[in-house]
């Protein structure tokens, strides 16, 4: 059976999709548990030398997609094809797929070496080639000096270092990722970050990460598919779901975001005018997809929302931000590098604003109560179905 | 972490009670089984006399040797059947008869050995077993395999599950998971598990009683008889011996399992 | 197939020879009991009738299977013996459940409030005593409590009394040898209830205005009830049928259903009278026996 699958070869002879072919189909791939539909119908495809995420809120079946992928879970249907063959049923020991596990699922009682060997001896490489290929990933995850210890002799991020290590260590075509800063600290989080997107570039490998926190999702993949209820939402780059998400939920999951519901429309030219109870008419540039007669909703990023005193200085500003709203400062929430503004509109909504601090002493701040002027052009409000 | 500031006196005075009620009986005895003195109660001084006297009593070797050796056979019949017991009931899924097998490890852990051993006999006269040796080992094996099943399937039970999963993950067929993985990280259990067994064999007096059959007394129930016509000092000295041998039984396994293991945190016997 | 199902068929293989084992040395032996004590006494080997012999043929067993009857039954709920053994073992079963609940939670508690690496010492120490040999336990007690013991030389060295109490073959001196010899049964599943327990509950309560002896009753105890059920179960099941004990260290104006099984079946010969006792004592215990198993088994698959 394991001669019949792709890539188990772990020297890594094998003739691999180049980067940007097709590496996995996901079909129609779904999974109950008793009666909880974990996945439902799940469709993707990944390219050799992605960096895949899949983000959802827990629950939401990113980790049981991932664990069929991994062969710990079988789909009740649908199709799993990597390079071309369906993997859907194999065992996890005959997929030339290696995972990180969320809490790294160390060997207790194997050494760092051993533990990064453990993959190597079941495929049968030569003792030589082993201890060449230990020391090489000892090296790319710079634990040189600790190949001695034991998992409980390391730090956190030396841990997860050796289980990076470990499941990289038999070249596998695709590596998934589960949850894996989960359990570092923020500062050793952003670091770690960094490493993993260097590394992938450089080893030119496919990974697929599973996570919850859209931040690291957006810093570190290429691509993400956003999870709901088992489904895929939307998938696309981080820029895409982030500027042009397909649903409000979405809107919502990635980001902060204004949203205002729609009462009416009127066209105007290539404009829309919306009529909302609580931020009254408001000017948007034609959505690439016609609204359709459902009901839905307006929506902008708080940063692209610009405060003034009076207004925007400038004529050309003028002419462009046609979405001028008056309101008063209700709340300051004051992030470090940004602002965060939450102005009482005098058509009854709540806009959030969030602003840049450039510079260190707030002779721009605005206080509390005081009247202000918010704005924004047509081209940042999206229109989304509710 | 808890604070030892959580200790009121209240605490420290039950915990030193405690200790002390569990380990002065046996203390004076060891320190009895040392007394040159023919009475019992009254101290002669320092003396090995006593040692001397089951040394050259025939029957009580017989019998220290009979115990063993069940203990031996049963202990290590028990701790391979009831690792596997525990195998199958914290891995395996739902099979045919789960609860029926569950029930019939557990069971026998708080069952009134006055049953099991009457229960057994009765087999054993039914099948027209001749009495002696192995009777009491296949005895002592059914009441000690439930204790190593326990034993095991707690720490099986307590093991983090993605460390075989990762095994399948690197390469592993699921035996070989379970061989190259599971194996070593249950071993100390496994080793508590043994000890355990052989501690109860050694230890058991009704169901051997029941099982064994004239002319093969375990060392429990020559100990037992002597003691039922008054206390001898020969007793107390026999009673020394045997503790000393499972201090020595203790020390070596735990030493074994540390080494075995980084972990050290052997599961507890319940 | 879930990854559980991986592991499930190689793991189902394992379950053939215990189940074999327990089937064959524990199950199939109650069958026995139960014919036998449906059986006659006979002055023979074995020493019962009617004896089933496969070899006779159809109408041997058909006749055998006519022979049968509840006397024995009938003999235990008549004899004033049997009834006030049953009802004593009851009695003291519950008597020193309660004695080893008062004495063990105090200590299981101590335990819990140990620091870390100090809990695991007293665990072991706890255990210890266990693994020394129960009848060299009871042994070790007579040697204390005989008339000329240590502790009637103490009592008398104080002039606490002025000649020696009679301690062997009495109920305390059974009683301080079910404490002593079932006291870690008790203490551990209760420690390892009161170890589990999040420290910061207690301390939430008495934020909460509770004085200590509140928290306790109020969060503490009932919190430990799991473990409390376990211990119970652990140390009155065995209880109810102990014979070391009681033969030992008790009088033998009163028996213990225990001993009376132990007569019958090693002094009397009567194997059908002793099995009956052994059904009954069972029939008593099996309510207790299926709380334990599920208990256990709740316990162990939970984790």
């Amino acid at each position: 059976m394991t001669d019949e699958l792709p890539g188990t070869d772990v020297a890594g002879r094998d003739a691999r999709p180049a980067a940007g072919e097709p590496l996995l189909r996901i079909e129609g791939v779904a999974k109950t548990f008793g009666t909880f539909r974990a996945v439902d119908g799940v469709s993707l495809e990944i390219k050799a030398g992605e960096f895949f995420a899949l983000l959802g809120p827990s629950g939401c079946g990113k980790t049981t997609l991932l664990r069929m992928l991994a062969g710990f879970e079988a789909p009740d249907e649908g199709r799993m094809l990597l390079g071309g063959k369906d993997i859907a049923q194999a065992l996890p020991h005959e997929r030339p797929i290696n995972m990180m596990f969320q809490n790294y699922a160390l060997f207790p009682h194997l050494s760092v070496r051993d533990n990064i060997a453990f993959g190597l001896k079941r495929a049968g490489m030569a003792r030589a080639d082993i201890a060449t290929r230990v020391a090489e990933m000892v090296a790319l995850v710079k634990l040189e000096g600790l190949e001695k210890r034991k998992p409980d002799q390391l730090s956190g991020g030396q841990r997860q270092r050796v289980a990076l290590a470990r499941a990289l260590a038999r070249r596998p075509q695709l590596l998934l990722l589960d949850e894996p800063l989960a359990a570092l600290d923020k500062k050793l989080r952003e670091n770690t970050q960094g490493e993993l997107m260097e590394l992938q570039r450089r080893l030119g490998m496919t990974f697929i990460i599973v996570t919850h926190d859209q931040e690291e999702a957006m810093t570190m993949a290429s691509r993400i598919g956003v999870m709901k209820s088992g489904k895929l939402a939307q998938v696309g780059t981080p820029r895409e779901l982030y500027e042009a998400p397909r649903s409000r939920w979405i809107a919502e999951f990635v980001g902060d975001i204004n949203l205002f519901d729609a009462e009416s429309k009127l066209r105007d030219g290539h404009r829309l005018v919306i009529g909302t109870r609580d931020a009254g008419a408001l000017v948007v540039a034609e959505p690439r997809e016609a609204v359709g007669e459902g009901k839905f909703s307006v929506a902008i990023r708080p940063e692209k929302v610009k405060l003034s005193r009076r207004g925007p200085v400038s004529a050309a500003g003028h002419e462009t931000a046609i979405n001028l709203l008056d309101g008063v400062i209700a709340d300051i929430c004051y992030l470090g590098g940004t602002t965060t503004y939450k102005v009482k509109l005098d058509t009854g909504g709540m806009l959030q604003a969030s602003v840049a601090n450039s510079a260190r002493l707030d002779v721009d701040a605005y206080s509390l109560n005081q009247h202000v002027v918010a704005w924004f052009t047509p081209d940042d409000c999206v229109v989304l179905p509710s | 972490m808890r604070k030892a500031s959580r200790l009121s006196r209240f605490n420290i005075a039950s915990l030193a009670l405690g200790l002390a009620f569990l380990y002065l009986p046996i203390l004076i005895l060891v320190i009895y089984s040392f007394n040159a003195s023919r009475l019992v109660t009254v101290w002669g001084g320092w003396s090995l006399r006593w040692y001397h006297e089951f040394f050259a009593d025939r029957a009580m070797i017989e019998a220290s040797w009979m115990s063993l050796r069940v203990a031996v056979a049963s202990a290590t019949i028990a701790t391979l059947i009831g690792t596997l017991a525990a195998v199958a009931l914290s891995r395996g899924e739902r099979f045919r008869g789960r609860t029926l097998f569950s029930g019939m490890l557990y069971a026998p852990l708080v069952m009134p050995e006055v049953i099991t051993g009457l229960s057994l006999l009765l087999l054993f006269v039914a099948l027209n077993a001749e009495r002696g040796f192995w009777t009491v080992t296949i005895a002592h094996t059914t009441l000690t395999m439930c204790f190593v099943a326990v034993v095991v399937q707690s720490r099986l039970g307590s093991l983090d599950r993605s460390l075989e999963e990762a095994a399948m993950d690197l390469g592993c067929a699921p035996v070989r998971a379970f061989l190259s993985v599971t194996l070593p990280l249950i071993a100390p259990a496994i080793v508590a598990g043994w000890m355990l067994a052989f501690t109860l064999s050694l230890d058991d007096l009704v169901i051997a009683s029941f099982t064994t059959g004239p002319g093969s007394a375990t060392l429990p129930i020559r100990i037992y008889s002597e003691v039922r016509l008054g206390v001898k000092p020969e007793i107390n000295a026999i009673c020394t011996l045997v503790i000393a041998l499972i201090a020595v039984v203790i020390v070596i396994a735990s030493l074994a399992s540390k080494l075995s293991s980084s972990q050290g945190e052997s599961a507890a016997p319940l | 197939m879930s990854a559980r199902r991986i592991f499930a068929r190689p793991a189902r293989f394992a379950a053939i020879a215990p189940y074999v084992w327990m089937v064959l040395f524990f199950l199939v032996p109650f069958g026995f009991v139960l014919k036998i004590s449906l059986s006659q006494t006979a002055i023979a080997q074995p020493p019962y009738e009617p004896v089933f012999d496969l070899t006779a043929g159809w109408t041997a067993i058909r006749s055998a299977f006519a022979a049968l009857s509840i006397d024995n039954f009938r003999l235990i709920a008549s004899d004033d013996l049997y009834v006030f053994a049953y009802l004593r073992s009851l009695t003291v079963a519950v008597t020193a459940t309660v004695l080893l609940l008062v004495i063990g939670y105090p200590i299981a508690y101590g335990m819990a409030r140990l620091p870390k690496r100090w809990q695991a010492v007293a665990m072991v120490l706890v255990i210890v005593p266990f693994w020394t040999s129960f009848l060299i336990r009871i042994y070790a007690w007579i040697n204390i409590l005989q008339h000329d013991g240590l502790l009637n030389q103490i009592l008398l060295a104080l002039h606490l009394v002025s000649q020696p109490v009679v301690w062997l073959s009495t109920d305390t001196a059974m009683y301080i040898g079910i404490v002593y010899s079932y006291l870690p049964f008790m203490i551990l599943p209760l420690y390892a209830t009161l170890a589990k327990m999040e420290p910061a509950l207690e301390e939430a309560a008495s934020d909460l205005g509770a004085p200590p002896w509140q928290v306790f009753w109020l969060v503490t105890f009932p919190l430990s009830l799991p473990g409390v059920g376990a211990g119970v179960l652990l140390c009155f099941i065995p209880v109810v049928g102990e014979f070391v004990i009681p033969d030992l260290l008790a009088g033998s104006n009163s028996l213990m259903i225990g001993q009376t099984l132990w007569l019958e079946f090693f002094t009397n010969k009567d194997w059908p009278v002793a099995s009956a006792a052994a059904i009954v004592l069972l029939v008593v215990l099996l309510a207790p026996l299926l709380l334990y198993e599920r208990l256990q088994r709740r316990q162990l698959e939970e984790q």
